[in-house]
């Protein structure tokens, strides 16, 4: 029992404690946007925006699929976890949830980066594309066609990653060649060996000369 | 992963207070080691300080040296005009690590920070020097076949993991960091360290300290340099060993060799005698052969990574001949 209040006792003062710092920070926050530079300067040795302290959300700002959302996450909240759990996009896949399999690729500010890896709060103001984003409509992205077309995936579990960094693999100039496109496209572990054929449709879509 | 405080920094100097009285904080860039890591509960800071938004991501031609940024993206940095042109190693050694997607997040400062992949650090049952001081070193009789066969010690013989590490001792990079007191510049080969008996520190950068920039003095190697990687599979996989390789010719005469060495100590080996053999010899495999018996001197294997003592040699004198055009 006493054991329980002495550890509860410091947590509240550091919750409310960090609070106070919000608020100061904020107020500096405020103040340089409206005051002259030398308060800017003053200010700069404290321009950290104090986001959260543990145990509380923040809220977070984010345009996914051109959608804004406006969350209140916890800092440990991974952008795959946020993506999934909060806005029901299952789309992207959780494999390994350790960086090694590429299962859970979306575009952040159109560049592909692994989901898992990734805090949703270190994206405030960006833009997410998941698998979700990449139709138009009811037509699908020449990517999703080209992977129907060459069979692509067996089981499919692998595929929104690795249609998500195909598309991003030819944007980004890498799938000049077979084996520029198997080196740039190394990220993406599929278990079922579809990669002849995965490699197939990007250089499909990479001659079909439409990037995106 | 437990909870942690977040904080955003705008400036260097907001970054390095956000530090301040706080022996648990950390920086976050990338997060691509530092959130895995968490995940498993081998680090758990009870604050991050967010760095993404310092203004440190410029690759720029100085007077007589390229300066990257800290948070230039791995990818950025392997793709830029300048480093292709003037440290074609460099990108060499950037592609040649993780993935693209990884890369995208990767920063530099991120890469020369991060942790070994030794599987004892990673399990946090199992002891390990490097997590927790003291609990001993699983793999000195373990499972040990990634493990260092240069200057390895009783309590620790992990590697350092990066491949662009490499590329940069071999290019006599410096590195710049900034603290409470101002900046400080350390030779890249002096910025990690060697285990020891002190494994929990990788590195000589202070906790209250950040990198800001890494320089490149202009060289002539960019006509003859080749990385050379040897994993267990073509790609997306961490060296067994690797060789950064790069050579100042007159015509077939070496004036000038860089060799560096990965997967085989706990910091980036520069090879140092073996580049002075080849100052002034000929190009043969003859003489790359020579070179590399003189860098292995000094390698001690363990139970699973006698391998490496054959591969090492054999890794340096194939990087040679390519930097060379000799294939
Ligand atoms: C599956 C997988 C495969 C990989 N394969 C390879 C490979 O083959 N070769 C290779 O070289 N790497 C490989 N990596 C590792 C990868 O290169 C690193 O994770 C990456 O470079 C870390 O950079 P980051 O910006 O994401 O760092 P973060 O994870 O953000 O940070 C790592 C550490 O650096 C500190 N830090 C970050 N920036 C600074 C700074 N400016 N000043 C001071 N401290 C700082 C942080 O506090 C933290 O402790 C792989 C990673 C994964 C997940
Ligand atoms: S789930 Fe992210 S890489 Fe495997
Ligand atoms: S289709 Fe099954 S894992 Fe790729």
């Amino acid at each position: 029992m006493d054991k329980h209040k002495s550890t509860e006792k410091p947590e509240k003062e550091l919750s409310s404690e960090s609070r106070r710092d919000f608020l100061k920070t904020t107020s500096i926050l405020t103040a340089i946007a409206v005051a002259p530079a030398t308060v800017a300067k003053a200010a700069e040795f404290n321009l950290g925006e104090k986001m959260s302290t543990a145990f509380e959300t923040t809220p977070v700002n984010l345009t996914v699929n051109g959608v804004k959302k406006q969350l209140n996450l916890e800092p440990r909240a991974t952008l795959l976890d946020t993506l999934r759990e909060q806005l029901d996009l299952t789309g992207t896949k959780k494999g390994c949830d350790y960086g090694q399999c590429g299962a859970c690729t979306v575009h952040v500010n159109g560049q592909r980066v692994l989901s898992c890896l990734s805090l949703a709060i270190m994206h405030e103001g960006q833009e997410v594309t998941t698998i979700e984003g990449l139709a138009k409509g009811q037509e699908l992205h020449p990517m999703q066609q080209a992977f129907i077309k060459h069979d692509g995936f067996q089981c499919g579990y692998c595929t929104p990653g690795q249609i998500m960094s195909a598309v991003a693999c030819i944007q980004e100039g890498h799938a000049n060649n077979e084996a520029d496109i198997k080196e740039f496209m190394s990220g993406n572990i599929c278990r079922c060996g579809a990669y002849p054929n995965i490699v197939k449709a990007i250089q499909e879509v990479k001659n079909g000369g439409r990037k995106s | 992963m437990i909870q942690f405080q977040y904080e955003r920094a705008a400036t260097t100097k907001a970054a390095i207070n956000g530090l301040a009285n706080s022996t648990h904080a950390k920086f976050i860039a990338g997060g691509t080691n530092l959130v895995d890591l968490m995940k498993r509960n081998v680090m758990a800071p009870t604050k991050l300080v967010d760095i993404n938004r310092v203004p440190l991501k410029d690759i720029q031609q100085l007077n007589g040296k390229i300066s990257i940024g800290a948070l230039a993206l791995n990818s950025q940095v392997a793709d830029h005009p300048l480093i292709l042109e003037k440290h074609p190693l460099l990108s060499q050694a950037l592609n040649a690590g993780a993935s693209a997607q990884i890369r995208n997040m990767a920063t530099v400062g991120g890469n020369m920070m991060q942790r070994t992949r030794c599987p004892y650090f990673y399990d946090t049952a199992l002891p390990c020097n490097k997590r927790e001081p003291g609990s001993g070193c699983g793999a000195l009789e373990g499972v040990n076949r990634m493990h260092a066969i240069f200057g390895t010690s009783e309590q620790c013989i992990a590697v350092h993991p990066s491949d662009m590490c490499i590329a940069l001792v071999a290019l006599d990079a410096s590195v710049i960091v900034a603290g409470p007191k101002g900046e400080r510049r350390i030779p890249f080969e002096e910025f990690h360290r060697l285990p020891g008996n002190q494994p929990e520190k990788d590195n000589v950068l202070q906790n209250n300290e950040m990198i800001i920039s890494v320089e490149i003095p202009d060289n002539e190697l960019s006509k003859n340099a080749h990385y050379f990687k040897v994993r267990d599979r073509a790609s997306y996989a961490f060296a067994l060993v690797s060789v950064a390789a790069a050579l100042t010719m007159d015509g077939k005469v070496i004036r000038d060799a860089r060799l560096a060495m990965g997967g085989v100590a706990h910091k980036p080996w520069r090879l140092r005698e073996a580049e002075r053999s080849l100052a002034g010899k000929t190009v043969s495999e003859e003489t790359f052969r020579q070179a590399a018996e003189i860098a292995m001197q000094g390698a001690k294997a363990f139970k699973y990574n006698a391998f490496k003592l054959k591969l090492g040699p054999n890794v340096i004198v194939e990087a040679l001949k390519n930097a060379a055009g000799l294939v």
